[in-house]
C-alpha cells in the first residue's frame, strides 16, 4: 500500500473540535495532519449562527486562556454581541456573539493553513490502523496510508450521518455534505462502543421576505467585550436579530401533521437533546404553552439567509412552510433551506480517560460530537485538550487534565468520562458546582499557566496575563497596607462623597467591602494607582463576594480529599469484597482515577464509596504492616 | 459478599423478657449452629432451605440442654447482612442467653462489635446510610417507644419527610437555574419574595423535626440521670426501685453486650441511664460522708437530677448544699421516707420551694414504692415537655441527622440573608444547593443529574 505521509498526530475532521486539536498539536511542535471531508467546510457552523452564552461563553474564554483559537476567530467574525445575565451575579455573566458564519470559517481556515507544522488535506478517512494496542496510521478512501503515532477522532455529525426531512431520508453529513459511512465499521472492529444521537436545525428564510414591523428588534450591546484577551477592540454590532412568537394556529398545523413527524412515527431512532428540542417536540411535551418565542438571526453580512432560532424541525417541507407562514413577521417568508434532523454515530465517552484518550487503544483520542456532546464551544474545548494530550502522548509530556474546580472544561470532560451521556451533552452553568470560582472574567487567571506549561501560550499572551495578575496583586497589597484613621481629614473626605464616617481605623481593603464603594472610587479618593478595567473588576469581585468565594473554596478543599485518594489504574474490582454488582461493573468499565471520581459514577452508591475507602485503608494498612514486618526481620 | 469471620451476639435488649435472640453471621454461622442445635425433626440446618426455621433444643458443651429454641436460617445473600445468618430464639432469661452466646463463642464465633451486623450489612451494600442509622437504633433501642419509632424510620417515614423538603428545595433551584442557563427563554420570572416565603416554610418544617431531636436522642441513648442526696437518704433504695435487678446489664464477656457498666432503667417509657451508680452504692454502704464534690460532678454530667431528701428529719447543711448545686438544672425533688413518722421541724415541700419555687416536688417512699408512679409521670413530662409525643416519624433519633438538619437549616437562613442583602439569583442558588446537598446526606442520595432533569421537566427550553 502507498504511504502518502508520516505524522505525529492526525486529526480526523476539521470542525470546531478538529481545528483546535490540529492547531494545538502543531503549535506544541508535533507534525500534524488535519483531514477534512471538504476544504470548503473547515470550522463550518451548520446550525445556529452564534457562539457563547451561559457556560458556553465560559468555555470560549477558557479555550482562549489556554491558547486556543475560537475566541480570536469569533472576535474577528462577530456582527453583534451581548453580555447576558447582567442582572445576575458575575459568575453567570455570559458573553454571546452572532457570527458572520462565512467570515468565521475563512478566518479559521486561514489560521489553520498558515500554521507551522500543520498540513490541511481534503481526505475521507475510512480506517484507523492499530498495532499491538497502539494507533499507527489511517487509510483514506482513495487507498493511501498516512502513518502516525496518534489519531484524534473529531468527526462531528458526519459519522454515518443520516438526514431526515419528513418522509425524505438520505445518508449525509450536515447540510447535505458527504457522510463518513465506513469509518464506523473500522471503529467497531477496534472494539469501540458506539451510540446513535440525533440533532436538528431549523429552516433558513430570505431576509427580504420578512415583515420586520411585526417583530421586535433585538440589537446587540453598543460596546461589548471581546472573548479573547488578545483582542483589543470591542466587538462590532452591525446586524440586529428579531423576536417573534408562534401561536395557536402554528401549533394546530403541527398537531394535525404530527403523524408525519419522523420523531413521532419512529423514523428517527437516535436520541435527541432536551435543550434543543424540535418545535414538534415542544408542542407535544408542553401542550399548555400558548406560544414559543423565536429569534430570527442573520447568518452573515453577505447573505440574505436568516436563521429561525427555536424552530428546529424535521417535519416535511410543506408543513414547515405552512407553519412558518402563521408566524408574525414570517407570513410571507421564503424558505431558502428547509429544517432537518440528522442522526449520527458517536462513541460512549466513558471509554475515555480524562485526557480524552481511549483506555483500550494507546494514541487514540476523541473530541467533540464524536464524544456525545453538542455545541461548537463544547467541541472546541475538547479539541484543544485532545490536541494537547495527543501531542504530549507522542513526545512523552505531562498530560493536561483540568479539575472540576479549575475550569468548565474540567467539568465537561469529567462528566463525559465519568457519567457518560444519554443525550447530546450541553454545557450549562448549573453543571458546575463551583461556578463562583469558574467565572468568565477570570478564565485567564485560572488557566494561562496551564497553557503556558504545555506550550500553547505565546509570549504576547503570557505578558498580558502577567501584567493583569501583577496589577491585581499590587492593588490588594496597597489596599491591605493602607490604613484609614478616623481623622477629621478622612471623614471630611467621606462626607464629601456622601459616605458614612468611620469611627475606628480600618484598612482600605475592609473599607472596600462597603456596598456603596468600588475600587475606582477608593482609587480616586485615596490616590491609588490606576489599573486596567479588567484588573479592577477582579478586585471588586474578590472583595464583594469574598464570603461566598471562600465557601466554595472550602467545598473544593473538602472534595479534594476524595480526589486525592487514588485508585490504582489496574485495580481488580472483582477482588474488592462487598461492592454491589452494579457498582463493580460500572467501576470496572469507567476505571476512575480517584475515589472522588468513583463517587460521581451513576450506579456507585455512597455505600460503595465507603467500601472503596475501607478497601484502600485496608490495603494501606496491609502494606504498612508488611513494611514494618520487613523492617523488623 | 462474606466479610470473613463469623460473629455472634445477643441482639435483643437485655431483660426485655419473652424471647431473647442470639444472632450469628458469617461463613461458619450455619455450621456452628448445627453443632449446638438438635432439631425435633432431626434435620440438619445445613440441609434447611434458604430461608427457614426449625424447632428444637440448644445443647451445651457437656451435652446438657441449655434451652428450647426456634432457629432461623437465612442464607446469603437473603439476610440482613447478606451473609449466612442464623438466629437462635431462646426463651430463657439473661443467664440462659449468656450461656448460649458463650457456646457459640466456644464453637468459633467472635463476639460482634457494637453495630457490627449493621456495619456488615452496610458494607455489603444492603443498606443506605439512612437505613443503616435506623437499624443501629433498632439494635440500641431500649424501650418499646423507641423501638416503634425506629421501625417507623426503617419503613422510610422519616426519610420521606426529608425527601419532601429536598424536593421543594430542588424545585426552587431548578427554577432559578433555568433563568440563569436560559436567560432569553420565556420562563416566569422568579419572584424572590415568593422564594423567601417558601424558604421560611421549609425552615419551619426542619425546625419542627429538630424540636423532637432532643427526645429522639434520649430514646436511643437514655436520659443521663443522677441521683444525689446526703448519705442514708435512700438513694440506693430509690435506684433499686427504679431498676429491676435483671435490667442491670453486666457481663464478663467483653463486647457481648452494648454496655457493661451503664445502668439502664425504663421509667414511664423513658429510658434512663443512671450515672455513677457505683458511687451511690459505695457511699450508702460505707455510710461515709458524701463528698459534695462527687455530687457536683454527677450533677454536671446529668441531664436530669433526682435530688433526694429525708422527709423524716430536719434540713441539714448538706441538704442546703445539694439545693444550691442543682440550681438551674432539670431537677425533680424527692421527699423520701414518706412512710416514716416525721417531726414538725422535718423537711417539707415548703422548705424546698423556698430554694426552688418552680420545682417539681414529690413525696415518695422508695421502700414501699409509694409515689413511684407520680415520679414516672413527672419524668415523662420533663422529657417530652408535654408536646413531644406527636408524630413518631418526626423523631430524629440520631445526633448525626440532627446535625445535618441544623446545618441545612443554617444554609436556608443563609439564603434568606442573601435575599435580604439584595444578592442575585445565582447566590441564592448557592445557599439552596448547599441545603439540598446537605439533606441528601441523610438519605445517602448523591448529587446527580437531578437539577438538570428538573429544569427540563419543568420548562420548555431550547432553540
Amino acid at each position: 500500500m502507498f504511504v502518502a505521509g508520516e505524522y505525529d498526530v492526525i486529526v480526523i475532521g476539521a470542525g470546531h473540535a478538529g481545528v483546535e486539536a490540529g492547531l494545538a498539536s502543531a503549535r506544541i511542535g508535533r507534525k500534524t495532519l488535519l483531514a477534512t471531508l471538504s476544504m470548503d467546510n473547515i470550522a463550518l457552523m451548520p446550525c445556529n449562527p452564534s457562539i457563547g452564552g451561559p457556560a458556553k461563553g465560559h468555555l470560549v474564554r477558557e479555550v482562549d486562556a489556554l491558547g486556543g483559537e475560537m475566541g480570536i476567530s469569533i472576535d474577528k467574525a462577530a456582527i453583534q454581541s451581548r453580555l447576558l445575565n447582567t442582572g445576575k451575579g458575575p459568575a453567570v455573566h455570559a458573553l454571546r456573539a452572532q457570527a458572520d458564519k462565512k467570515l468565521y470559517q475563512f478566518t479559521m481556515k486561514e489560521t489553520c493553513e498558515k500554521q507551522e507544522n500543520l498540513d490541511v488535506k481534503q481526505l475521507l478517512i475510512e480506517d484507523i490502523q492499530v498495532e499491538n494496542g497502539e494507533v499507527c496510521g489511517v487509510v483514506a478512501e482513495t487507498g493511501e496510508i498516512y502513518r502516525c503515532r496518534a489519531v484524534i477522532l473529531a468527526t462531528g455529525t458526519y459519522l454515518r450521518g443520516r438526514i431526515i426531512i419528513g418522509e425524505t431520508v438520505y445518508d449525509a453529513g450536515p447540510n447535505g455534505q458527504r457522510a463518513a459511512m465506513r469509518l464506523t465499521d473500522s471503529l467497531k472492529r477496534l472494539g469501540i462502543r458506539l451510540m446513535r444521537f440525533k440533532t436538528g436545525t431549523p429552516a433558513r428564510v430570505d431576509a427580504r421576505s420578512l415583515d420586520y414591523d411585526e417583530m421586535e428588534i433585538q440589537p446587540g450591546d453598543d460596546e461589548a467585550a471581546a472573548f479573547s484577551s488578545m483582542t483589543d477592540e470591542p466587538t462590532r454590532s452591525v446586524a440586529p436579530c428579531w423576536l417573534t412568537y408562534t401561536n395557536e394556529e402554528t401549533h394546530r398545523i403541527i398537531r394535525e401533521n404530527i403523524h408525519r413527524a419522523p420523531m413521532a412515527n419512529g423514523v428517527i431512532k437516535g436520541v435527541g437533546p432536551r435543550y434543543c428540542p424540535s418545535i414538534e417536540t415542544k408542542i407535544v411535551r408542553f401542550p399548555d404553552k400558548e406560544r414559543h418565542q423565536l429569534f430570527i438571526e442573520p447568518e452573515g453580512i453577505h447573505t440574505q439567509e436568516m436563521y429561525v432560532q427555536g424552530m428546529s424541525t424535521s417535519l416535511p417541507v410543506d408543513v414547515q412552510i405552512d407553519f412558518l407562514h402563521t408566524i408574525p413577521g414570517l407570513r410571507h417568508a421564503r424558505v431558502m433551506r428547509a429544517g432537518y434532523a440528522i442522526e449520527y454515530d458517536c462513541l460512549d465517552p466513558t471509554q475515555l480517560m480524562p485526557t480524552l484518550e481511549l483506555k483500550a487503544i494507546r494514541g487514540f483520542f476523541s473530541a467533540g460530537q464524536s464524544n456525545g456532546t453538542s455545541g461548537y464551544e463544547e467541541a472546541a474545548a475538547q479539541g484543544l485538550v485532545a490536541g494537547v494530550n495527543a501531542a504530549m502522548y507522542v513526545a512523552g509530556g505531562e498530560p493536561l487534565v483540568l479539575k472540576r474546580s479549575e475550569a468548565y472544561i474540567g467539568v465537561l470532560i469529567d462528566d463525559l468520562v465519568t457519567k457518560g451521556t444519554q443525550e447530546p451533552y450541553r454545557m450549562m452553568t448549573s453543571r458546575a458546582e463551583y461556578r463562583l470560582i469558574l467565572r468568565q472574567d477570570n478564565a485567564d487567571l485560572r488557566l494561562t499557566e496551564y497553557g503556558r506549561r504545555v506550550g500553547l501560550v505565546s509570549d504576547a499572551r503570557y505578558d498580558r496575563y502577567k501584567k493583569k495578575k501583577e496589577e491585581i496583586e499590587t492593588a490588594f497589597k496597597l489596599l491591605q497596607e493602607t490604613i484609614l484613621t478616623p481623622s477629621r481629614e478622612t471623614n471630611d473626605k467621606l462626607a464629601a462623597e456622601k459616605l458614612t464616617e468611620i469611627r475606628t481605623s480600618i484598612s482600605l481593603f475592609d473599607f472596600l467591602r462597603r456596598p456603596d464603594v468600588n475600587y475606582r472610587k477608593v482609587r480616586d479618593m485615596f490616590n491609588l494607582p490606576r489599573i486596567s478595567d479588567e484588573a479592577e473588576k477582579q478586585v471588586d469581585i474578590t472583595v464583594n463576594y469574598e464570603g461566598y468565594i471562600r465557601r466554595q473554596q472550602d467545598q473544593i478543599a473538602r472534595m479534594e480529599r476524595l480526589e486525592t485518594k487514588l485508585l490504582p489504574p489496574d485495580m481488580d474490582y472483582a477482588s474488592v469484597p462487598s461492592l454491589r454488582e452494579e457498582a463493580r461493573e460500572k467501576l470496572a468499565a469507567v476505571r476512575p482515577r480517584s475515589v472522588g471520581q468513583a463517587g460521581r459514577i451513576s450506579g456507585v452508591s455512597p455505600a460503595d464509596v465507603s467500601v472503596l475507602l475501607v478497601w484502600l485503608e485496608k490495603e494501606r494498612r496491609a502494606k504498612t504492616a508488611e513494611e514494618d514486618h520487613h523492617g523488623i526481620s | 459478599m462474606q466479610q470473613g469471620d463469623t460473629i455472634s451476639a445477643i441482639v435483643t435488649p437485655s431483660g426485655a423478657g419473652g424471647v431473647g435472640i442470639i444472632r450469628l453471621s458469617g461463613e461458619e454461622a450455619i455450621a456452628i449452629a448445627d453443632t449446638m442445635f438438635l432439631a425435633k425433626s432431626g434435620k440438619k440446618l445445613e440441609d434447611a432451605a434458604a430461608s427457614s426455621f426449625s424447632y428444637g433444643h440448644l445443647i451445651g458443651g457437656s451435652g446438657e440442654i441449655l434451652d428450647e429454641a426456634i432457629v432461623l436460617v437465612m442464607r446469603a445473600p437473603h439476610s440482613y447482612t447478606k451473609e449466612d445468618v442464623v438466629e437462635l430464639q431462646c426463651h430463657g432469661g439473661a443467664v440462659v442467653l449468656r450461656a448460649v452466646l458463650e457456646r457459640t463463642l466456644a464453637l468459633g464465633a467472635r463476639p460482634a462489635e457494637r453495630g457490627e451486623f449493621t456495619k456488615r450489612a452496610f458494607l455489603n451494600g444492603r443498606l443506605d446510610l439512612s437505613e443503616a442509622q435506623a437499624v443501629m437504633e433498632v439494635v440500641g433501642a431500649r424501650t418499646e417507644t423507641s423501638l416503634r419509632m425506629a421501625s417507623g424510620r426503617l419503613a422510610g417515614r422519616f426519610s420521606g419527610k426529608v425527601k419532601e423538603i429536598r424536593r421543594k428545595i430542588l424545585e426552587m433551584i431548578a427554577h432559578l437555574e433555568a433563568t440563569i442557563d436560559f436567560p432569553e427563554e420565556e420562563i416566569d420570572d422568579v419572584v424572590i419574595d415568593d422564594v423567601r416565603l417558601r424558604i421560611i416554610i421549609l425552615e419551619e418544617q426542619i425546625e419542627t423535626i429538630l424540636k423532637t431531636s432532643h427526645a429522639g436522642t434520649i430514646l436511643r441513648d437514655g436520659l443521663k440521670t443522677a441521683i444525689i442526696g446526703k448519705p442514708n437518704v435512700g438513694k440506693s433504695s430509690l435506684m433499686n426501685a427504679l431498676l429491676f435487678e435483671e435490667r442491670v446489664i453486666v457481663t464478663d464477656i467483653p463486647g457481648t453486650t452494648r454496655d457493661s457498666i451503664e445502668v439502664c432503667a425504663d421509667v414511664g417509657g423513658v429510658p434512663l441511664s443512671l450515672i455513677d451508680t457505683a458511687g451511690i452504692r459505695e457511699a450508702e454502704d460505707k455510710a461515709e460522708k458524701i463528698g459534695v464534690a462527687r455530687a457536683r460532678d454527677c450533677a454536671e454530667k446529668a441531664a436530669l437530677i433526682l435530688a433526694v431528701f429525708d422527709a423524716s428529719s430536719p434540713m441539714t447543711e448538706e441538704d442546703k448544699e445539694i439545693l444550691s448545686l442543682v440550681k438551674g438544672k432539670d431537677t425533680i425533688f424527692l421527699l423520701n421516707k414518706s412512710d416514716c413518722p416525721s417531726s414538725s421541724e422535718a423537711l417539707n415541700e415548703a422548705l424546698i420551694r423556698e430554694a426552688a419555687p418552680e420545682a417539681a416536688v414529690l413525696q415518695i417512699s422508695a421502700k414501699t414504692g409509694e409515689g413511684m408512679e407520680s415520679l414516672a409521670r413527672q419524668i415523662e413530662q420533663t422529657v417530652y415537655d408535654g408536646e413531644l409525643k406527636g408524630d413518631e416519624a418526626s423523631f430524629v433519633a440520631d445526633a448525626r441527622e440532627a446535625d445535618i438538619l441544623r446545618r441545612a437549616a443554617a444554609f436556608l437562613s443563609d439564603a434568606l440573608q442573601t435575599i435580604e442583602n439584595g444578592m442575585s439569583a445565582d447566590f441564592i442558588v448557592i445557599d439552596l444547593r448547599s441545603a439540598w446537598e446537605k439533606l441528601g446526606e441523610i438519605t445517602g442520595e448523591t448529587v446527580g443529574e437531578d437539577i438538570i432533569d428538573e429544569i427540563f421537566r419543568r420548562f420548555c427550553l431550547g432553540k
